[in-house]
């Protein structure tokens, strides 16, 4: 496989996850925003500008934050680089570029959601039309990511696919805990004291996690819960351990199938040192910012070494 | 056009009734709906839209992808027709690619004295490289399109395509739909294949594979990259043949072969067919800015480290000067009358034709010798005064660079319009394949069809469509 193709699966993936997890984003701050007081409200704008990475640009050209406002900058803004939309036509066209390296059902359910996003997103969304419009962006990533698994040849080309998926996700995982950590920061000291359910709630959605979490725990929620679930837990699969495991056997497979391993395999297996026989325990007392920016600083160092091991670049 | 007789109509006589290829086609089509088939009309430009058969035009921002109208009526074309093209095809080619030898080697045609010396010395084509230069297995023109006409007087040859003939996805896209369209069609009406032709060039060219190869030889498609006009064909093609696709940044000479820089390494390359102009294809050689091409690949080329599909200097073929002498150049190299007629041409670089096109510009269309896909072209008839006027003085400051012909009568073929069938002109663009193994021409091809009432131009870039093109069976 090309290495230049290579790059355009791992990219194509990446994207595709980071507009799904945006729009998940905006779907938490959506029901935020609903059953929230209008303080809480732009705060919780804030919060998901601020976690999508984008607060100068959006700061630039808006002095408020407000529902309407948020949606629309972060779905297809043109000031902003990172919207949906353009997300979405950076699918499109890692899709075009690995063209030979996807399957054809890939390709049209790329390129038909694709269409269809495009077409609504030429104009403004309102409220009522919010709802459609982030359910359009996860049907896309889901028919996507069906026809991946039911049509792709299990070759290099699926692995790289996945990984960029993983790297992504957990970079946007680590980021939505590390947004709200502060909320956390309490607990050690007040664990077991009320916490502010509603925010958690948010957490949990922004991971389409909310669910999950209550049938784990029968419907406590808790600081320590909530931070084991999102970063220990490998049965939730946005949980930090579960991508960290997945991208480790996706690069496992890339070594075997290149017959050698490289710089990517030392530092994933590096990372699984720092996160096994880990409890939630341990993550406090270390401090969980400093444990969510090293898993992020090291996320972006795999990601990196996948570049240079696999040659993406000339 | 010829005044006063109405075209060749490919479905009809000129008593109205159904031509015998047709006969099936038309027992079908009488007994559908026309709103029914007004729906699958809309029904195949989704379809087009969804796998993303577009092409790009450049400068345009919003529409920056378009779809090249399809029409569902397909051109029909018995099996004896086909056959008698078919060997006047095989002759054609089969001349070109022995005159591209020659051009590059003794120049027995020039010697002769059956071709004048200038044809080539101004053609910019031409690459002075490639002489004494042999490709891998003697194959110049390993993909060539030839642009056939009809006219109430048969088929005639109105171009050739060696340079780098496109296209041929739209024939193999075109049956595709046809064929999720109205499966029924194709149980009552026994059509040739097409859809081997990805296995039949994949084939071809690795029989074309250079002497360095080792092993079974390894086949990519060299693109400029996405934002190419035909990207989705070079995509589509490589695909289909199991090839990779490359660009220019993915390839270097290493050891002495050009080679892809895959996720294990450099890896040499065999057989490259590139969808890459001459002048793009080595900066060291030629245009020192060219970003699409390989450093070097030349160098390579020449001490058989690679095959480079179709040859570099065969854009000769497409000069329209050297197509006024094909007639000479069949019979110098197969010893044969022509098979295949070309359109009536006048030279104007000679005195005597000269005047002839002067005096009659209203009439003829005249042609740039070196341009193609219908621009820079005037058709005499639809032209207005003035257009004539201008053209003249572009003709009068360089003849050598012009040549008319008659405003042909092109055949017309039914597309299905607003108000049911309607007559529309159309070209036919066969395939063909050449290597040692020999010539190989898909059944099919490309129908170009204009779709405005009347008009002559057919190609995409101008507003044409295109149709399926059936060759039936035997």
């Amino acid at each position: 496989m090309l290495g230049r193709t290579a790059h355009g699966l791992f990219w194509m993936f990446r994207y595709l996850e980071r507009a799904e997890n945006t729009a998940r984003l905006l779907d938490a701050g959506l029901r935020m925003s609903l059953t929230r007081d209008l303080v809480t409200a732009e705060e919780e704008w804030r919060s998901v500008i601020r976690t999508s990475g984008q607060r100068e640009y959006y700061e630039a050209s808006n002095q408020t934050y407000t529902g309407v406002q948020a949606w629309n900058y972060l779905l297809r803004d043109k000031n902003n680089p990172m919207s949906v939309r353009d997300m979405l036509e950076a699918v499109r066209t890692n899709a075009r570029v690995a063209r030979n390296a996807i399957s054809g059902e890939v390709w049209e359910a790329v390129n038909e959601s694709w269409m269809e996003i495009d077409e609504t997103l030429k104009k403004p969304v309102s409220q009522g039309d919010l709802g459609d419009v982030l359910r359009m962006v996860r049907r896309a990533g889901t028919l996507v990511h069906g026809a991946m698994n039911d049509s792709m040849l299990r070759n290099a080309g699926f692995h790289f696919a996945r990984a960029g998926m993983f790297v992504e996700r957990t970079d946007s995982t680590a980021r939505i805990l590390d947004i709200k950590y502060y909320l956390l920061l309490p607990s050690l000291s007040y664990v077991g004291s009320s916490l502010d359910a509603g925010q958690w709630d948010t957490v949990l959605r922004s991971v389409s996690g909310d669910r999950a979490y209550r049938w784990l725990n029968a419907g406590t929620i808790s600081a320590r819960g909530i931070v084991e679930f999102l970063t220990l837990d490998d049965r939730f699969p946005r949980s930090l351990a579960f991508c960290q495991s997945a991208l480790r056997d996706e690069l496992r497979a890339l070594a075997r199938l290149h017959k050698v391993e490289g710089r990517s395999n030392e530092l994933m297996r590096e990372a699984d040192m720092r996160l096994s026989d880990k409890t939630v325990e341990d993550v406090f007392e270390m401090g969980l910012h400093q444990f969510l920016v090293d898993t992020m600083n090291t996320n972006a160092a795999i990601a990196h070494a996948i570049a240079e091991d696999y040659r993406f670049h000339a | 056009m010829a005044k006063g007789n109405a075209p060749f109509d490919e479905m009809r006589d000129t008593d109205g009734s159904v031509r015998p290829a047709y006969g099936s086609y038309c027992d079908w089509f009488d007994q559908q709906d026309n709103d029914w088939l007004r729906r699958k009309h809309s029904d195949a430009e989704s379809k087009f839209r969804r796998t993303g058969i577009t092409f790009n035009v450049y400068g345009e921002d919003e529409a920056e992808e378009r779809l090249i109208p399809f029409d569902m009526v397909p051109r029909v074309i018995d099996a004896g027709e086909w056959r008698k093209l078919t060997r006047g095809i095989e002759q054609r080619v089969s001349a070109l690619n022995a005159f591209m030898y020659d051009l590059y080697h003794r120049q027995e045609i020039i010697r002769a004295g059956r071709i004048p010396e200038r044809l080539f010395r101004q053609n910019e084509a031409w690459l002075a490289n490639m002489v004494g230069f042999t490709p891998p297995g003697g194959v110049y023109t390993h993909i060539v399109g030839i642009d056939l006409v009809r006219t109430e007087d048969g088929f005639f040859v109105l171009e050739d395509n060696a340079r780098t003939p496109s296209g041929v996805s739209y024939m193999l896209e075109n049956r595709e739909t046809m064929m999720a369209l109205f499966p029924d069609l194709f149980m009552q009406v026994p059509v040739e294949g097409v859809s081997n032709y990805p296995r039949r060039l994949a084939k071809s060219l690795a029989a074309c594979a250079p002497p360095a190869t080792d092993g079974k030889p390894l086949v990519a498609v060299l693109t400029p990259g996405i934002y190419n006009s035909a990207y989705y064909e070079h995509a589509f093609l490589a695909d289909q043949m199991g090839a990779e696709l490359v660009e220019g940044s993915d390839l270097r000479v290493v050891d002495g072969r050009v080679s892809m820089r895959t996720t294990r390494g450099y890896e040499p390359v065999d057989v490259l067919y590139r969808r890459v102009d001459d002048e793009f294809l080595d900066p060291l050689t030629f245009n020192p800015d060219s970003q699409l091409g390989v450093p070097g690949i030349m160098d390579v080329y020449r001490s058989g480290g690679i095959t480079i599909a179709n040859a570099p200097g065969t854009g000769v073929c497409d000069d329209k000067a050297i197509y006024s002498f094909m007639p000479e150049i069949v019979e110098f190299y197969t010893g044969e009358k022509p098979l295949l007629p070309n359109v009536e041409t006048w030279r104007c670089a000679e005195e005597e034709s000269l005047k002839y096109v002067l005096d009659n510009l209203s009439e003829l269309v005249v042609k740039e010798v070196h341009g193609s896909g219908g621009y820079g072209m005037l058709i005499g008839p639809t032209s207005t005064k003035k257009q004539i006027e201008e053209f003249r003085k572009k003709i009068e400051a360089d003849p050598q660079g012009y040549i008319a012909q008659p405003t042909l009568a092109l055949s017309t073929c039914p597309i299905f319009g607003e108000s049911g069938l309607v007559p529309r002109h159309v070209d036919l663009r066969p395939y063909v394949l050449v290597s040692p193994d020999g010539i190989d021409i898909t059944p099919g091809g490309l129908t170009r069809v204009a779709l405005e009432e009347g008009s002559l131009v057919v190609n995409s870039s101008q507003g044409g469509g295109t149709k399926d093109t059936w060759v039936l069976k035997e």
